[in-house]
């Protein structure tokens, strides 16, 4: 898959969108609702490009999550790489699973993520976040099977894989 | 996988203990500007429309009432600057000399949500006008911040409320000179070293103090809301709301403070506003500590 190919755009353009809309302002009774878009996706490329996507992308993908939300440099990467290492190991199963048992599989994950952050805070000195820490993850475990399915719709229409 | 983790930690090390990555972290940002311009476009759009739709008779009032304003504030202004005058003669009469006016620039807020987890805004001006790291910002109310990132085109604003913050501050009322930290909420700020004979009530203002020469003297703050004494602390637990609106302003000020000119003669009057590039001995603590 070269960048400049079709499907090299689509999952160029799809990142971006991820990215934009983890900082897109939202009302503020929104927000705490707001779920992991860019985690998301990475786990949905994971799975379906295993051999492209892999830790370094996931890597390369923090450190852009990191820039533009201004957290510091490295926590996500360091939870993106994680993730990105684990649907590698695992994507055969987890592609084999029923959608609703891929949904909790994707939701551990992304509690994996949270986990992370939430400890780097910690380190790093913040405040202990409230219980609506968490509940990015519970969205997004009700988003995945939307998700995936739009994607996959997607990614069949426009180049036949 | 290694490899990756500990490159990651590594990072972040190095980016906590005071920023060796500033350089990458700035030409990173520069790369990723179009994606926080593109997140920002909705809510400038909203703010546009509503412009738009506003009818002739709420212009109407709206003009009238900023017309009040505006007689109403050029009314003080004519006392104040007659304060001015009078408060350099008398600094003069002191021996020092301080530039009391300051240089701002206004800046506009780019609507984007950051990491929700810390008190941080973005703005839309950067280095290349002038903006540098330190640098004080304002609203119309208070203090708000200040700069912690600063790229060619946007910066980022650590607010006074992060936890990472700390700011020099004075109660208006008496002069007593403490350090507000940040709570990482909001509308919180914490008082933590004040003794519990402190004469500090409900209702005082802070103001800044100056001390630690990054944000300039006499600048309003918080208003404290709770005094409590705790049995099981040496100190006194002291609660302020910040006065600048920190979570729902569109534009910010951001303020250069003139160097103080120290007068010649007497050198150690200008103790506690030098600059901290100019000094690097002056252990008097920077406002940031990152640790």
């Amino acid at each position: 898959m070269s960048v400049f190919s079709r499907a090299g755009l689509f999952v160029i353009l799809t990142l971006i969108l991820a990215l934009i809309l983890s900082i897109l302002p939202m009302p503020s009774w929104a927000s705490d609702y707001r779920p992991q878009w860019v985690t998301l996706i990475l786990i949905y490329w994971c799975l379906a490009r295993p051999n492209q996507f892999g830790i370094f992308a996931g890597f390369a993908l923090g450190i852009a999550q990191d820039v533009i939300s201004g957290a510091l440099l490295g926590e996500h990467a360091l939870s993106f790489s994680v993730i990105a290492y684990l649907v590698g190991e695992l994507h055969r199963r987890i592609r084999a699973f029923p959608l609703w048992q891929q949904a909790v599989a994707v939701w551990l994950l992304l509690l994996i993520e949270r986990l992370l952050s939430f400890w780097i805070l910690g380190a790093t000195g913040q405040p202990t976040p409230t219980l609506a820490y968490w509940l990015p993850t519970l969205v997004g475990l009700l988003l995945w099977p939307w998700l995936s399915q739009l994607l996959d719709r997607l990614r069949f229409s426009l180049w036949l894989v | 996988m290694l490899l990756a983790v500990l490159l990651a930690l590594g990072l972040m090390v190095t980016d906590a203990r005071e920023g060796h990555l500033d350089w990458l972290r700035s030409t990173l940002a520069v790369a990723a500007y179009p994606i926080q311009w593109i997140a920002a476009q909705p809510s400038r759009l909203a703010r546009k429309l509503d412009g738009q739709f506003a009818t002739e008779a709420d212009l109407r009032e709206r003009n009238a009432l900023l017309e009040r304003e505006n007689l109403r504030l050029r009314g003080q202004m004519q006392q104040f600057l007659a304060l001015q005058a009078e408060n350099s003669r008398l600094r003069d009469l002191l021996g020092s000399s301080f530039k009391v006016s300051d240089r701002v620039l206004v800046a506009e807020l780019l609507q984007v949500e950051l990491d929700p987890y810390r008190q941080q805004v973005l703005v839309d001006k950067g280095t290349a006008s002038g903006v540098y790291i330190g640098q004080p910002v304002l609203d119309a109310n208070a203090v708000m911040g200040q700069v912690v990132v600063a790229n060619p085109l946007t910066a980022t604003v650590l607010l006074i409320t992060d936890a990472d913050h700390a700011l020099p501050v004075q109660i208006n009322r008496n002069g007593l000179r403490t350090i507000a930290t940040g709570t990482g909420r909001v509308n919180q700020l914490h008082l933590p070293h004040l003794p519990k004979n402190a004469d500090v009530r409900v209702g005082d203002l802070l103001v800044t103090s100056g001390m630690g020469g990054v944000f300039p003297a006499g600048y309003p703050v918080a208003q404290i809301i709770e005094v409590a004494d705790d049995p099981n602390s040496a100190f006194a637990t002291v609660k302020a709301v910040p006065t600048a609106r920190l979570d729902r302003s569109h534009e910010v000020l951001l303020v250069w403070t003139l160097a103080p000119v120290a007068a010649p003669t007497e050198p150690a009057q200008a103790l506690g506003r030098g600059q901290p590039a100019d000094n690097p001995t002056d252990t008097s603590e920077p406002a940031v500590n990152r640790s």
